[in-house]
């Protein structure tokens, strides 16, 4: 099983994220559960969302304390979040932040983008959760770029999507390429 | 298909393939979602010839679905919490007026002190009123029972609800098989109530029954419950044939042959306890699990026959009855009567505290339990008050 769990603030499309990467597992045949971390949905409060992806049916229901990769929609909430906390040995960090970040922790992949500056680019509105998951998607190898642009498309229609997905895009192809 | 959804909205497009007539609710967390759905989908006349109607309150929308039913039509409403307790007059007029009406609840805490999050003390605080009561473990038991409920709740002329944890189920993304409209149109005929309010016709219902006749009427809906066990458990059988996967019935068991403990449970909270029964297990425990799908009418004969065998059953309940303690492990204790059978009271998760597989494997693999224990209570904060308390003069 892997887990993930997703940081940021009400607005930028937090439980959005959980629920569009397990769409996105979903489309490649996996079991998925996305959920929120219920009660403070509220626009610039701290939010958690979480999601499960497995080959295997998924019963548990508890949120996750040692998540496979912790995904930052807005670095401001790391310390009070506790963002990090439970990461697992050769696990993931994906930060949305332009500067970089020293990587304290051992055997994890600590990878920083500049998710709301691409967004504002493409997309032309500080929202980075599809930006993010086009990184994720190139990080972890976990999802296919081309799932995650299905999934974004079911959430996001027309020319928002597209927006949306050449992001992504763009984002999934920074990350490979190292930059 | 399978789908990738929000359980609300499985649950709402469940609803739409089962044709109701008449969708009336006011909203309130963790239920609104599925109103939204089904708004949705009568709105792009995917659910067509269904009403949707807007109220003031809750006790106004259960009261239109009263009225949706006694003209003979298909009717559903939905709640959680503080609705339902403001609805409750209408909950037991429902009932009394065996009007088949299908309600879910996004099961929630009740106030005070307010808390939005999940646990049973709404569901609860309707156990005696005279609806039947399932729990879905599963945003796909959660879909199915809705397809199920309107069915059963028909044929014993009782209204169903279909209790669904909130935010747990109701806003987590999870696979979801849902059925074709032509699957559901084969098992569930439409509604064709004996009696109904016609305008050519006029019927009075709701009348004053004095007390030569109201026992008699309560000794008869006390019967009818007990009479419909039998024919919900075959509800089951005949879902799991035309749809063949498993969902309602009574109850539900894993692993229970040779197992020394038993934990029995209702709704989404069992899928983290088999986990933990797994890994019990193979530390070398005889741990199984039983869900206790069918709550009301209370599968008494069932229960026996699926626990007696165990030494030891705890059961984990999500609500707290306060100066007795857990509800469920008191009823199951009487239907355990004269069965050497130790039963525990696990209270857990009240107000959406989170209930993990580690806390529930410490819990399970203590050797002895208090009366009633409170699964990951904070000491550090019932300290002082408890002292305050203990301190107050006779």
């Amino acid at each position: 099983m892997f887990q993930v769990r997703i940081h940021g603030r009400g607005g930028q499309g937090v439980v959005t994220a959980a629920e569009m990467l397990s769409i996105a597992a979903f489309s490649e045949g996996k079991y998925a559960q996305a959920f929120p971390s219920f009660g403070s949905e509220r626009m610039g409060a701290p939010v958690v969302a979480f999601c499960r992806i497995s080959d295997r049916e998924i019963r548990l229901r508890e949120p996750i304390m040692e998540p496979n990769a912790v995904i930052v929609q807005d670095r401001t909430v790391i310390d009070s979040a506790n963002a990090f906390q439970g990461v697992v040995e050769k696990g993931f960090i994906l930060v949305n932040s332009s500067h970089g970040m020293a990587n304290d922790l051992k055997n994890v992949t600590l990878k920083c983008i500049g998710a709301t500056e691409i967004a504002l680019e493409h997309i032309g509105r500080p929202i980075p959760n599809a930006v993010l998951l086009g990184s994720f998607a190139g990080l972890t190898g976990i999802l296919k770029i081309e799932s995650v642009i299905e999934a974004i498309k079911t959430k996001f229609s027309g020319a928002i999507g597209e927006k949306n997905i050449a992001a992504a895009r763009v984002a999934y192809d920074r990350t490979l390429g190292g930059a | 298909m399978l789908h990738q959804l929000e359980g609300s909205h499985a649950i709402a497009r469940a609803l739409a393939l089962c044709r109701p007539g008449v969708v009336c609710a006011y909203p309130i967390s963790p239920q609104t979602h599925i109103l939204e759905g089904l708004e949705e989908l009568i709105r792009s006349g995917k659910l067509q010839n269904c009403e949707y109607l807007n109220v003031e309150s809750e006790m106004g929308a259960l009261s239109v679905a009263i009225g949706g039913e006694a003209a003979g039509v298909r009717s559903y409403t939905a709640t959680s919490s503080q609705g339902l307790l403001y609805m409750i007059e209408a909950v037991y007029n429902a009932s009394g007026l065996e009007l088949p009406i299908v309600m879910t609840l996004g099961n929630r805490a009740l106030g005070s002190p307010i808390n939005i999050w999940n646990d049973h003390s709404d569901a609860m605080s309707v156990r005696d009123s005279g609806w039947i009561m399932f729990f879905a473990e599963t945003n796909q038991e959660a879909a199915d029972l809705h397809i199920l409920a309107f069915g059963i709740a028909e044929k014993v002329r009782c209204p169903v609800i279909v209790n669904v944890d909130g935010f747990i189920l109701t806003h987590a993304y999870d696979r979801v098989d849902i059925p074709s409209q032509e699957e559901v149109d084969e098992f569930l005929p439409p509604y064709a109530p004996s009696v109904s309010m016609d305008v050519d016709s006029p019927i009075a219902i709701g009348t004053m029954v004095p007390p030569e006749y109201f026992m008699e009427v309560r000794h008869l809906a006390h019967r009818k419950h007990e009479d419909s066990l039998a024919m919900i458990e075959c509800a089951g059988h005949a879902f799991e044939e035309k749809f063949g996967r498993i969902s309602g019935g009574l109850l539900r068991g894993y692993n229970l042959r040779n197992a020394d403990t038993i934990v029995v449970a209702m709704g989404s909270v069992a899928g983290t306890i088999k986990d933990a029964v797994d890994e019990l297990n193979q530390e070398g425990g005889k741990f199984g699990e039983l869900s206790l799908v069918c709550y009301r009418p209370f599968p008494e004969e069932a229960l026996r026959n699926s626990l007696k065998n165990a030494k030891r059953v705890i059961v984990v309940e999500k609500s707290l009855a306060v100066g007795i303690g857990g509800i469920l492990s008191r009823e199951i204790e009487l239907a355990m009567k004269g069965c050497d059978v130790e039963v525990i009271s696990v209270i857990a998760g009240l107000g959406g505290r989170n209930i993990t597989k580690t806390m529930l494997k410490e819990c399970f693999g203590r050797k002895n339990h208090e009366k009633t224990t409170f699964l990951g209570l904070r000491n550090d904060i019932i300290g002082d008050q408890y002292r305050r308390i203990s301190n107050d003069d006779c």
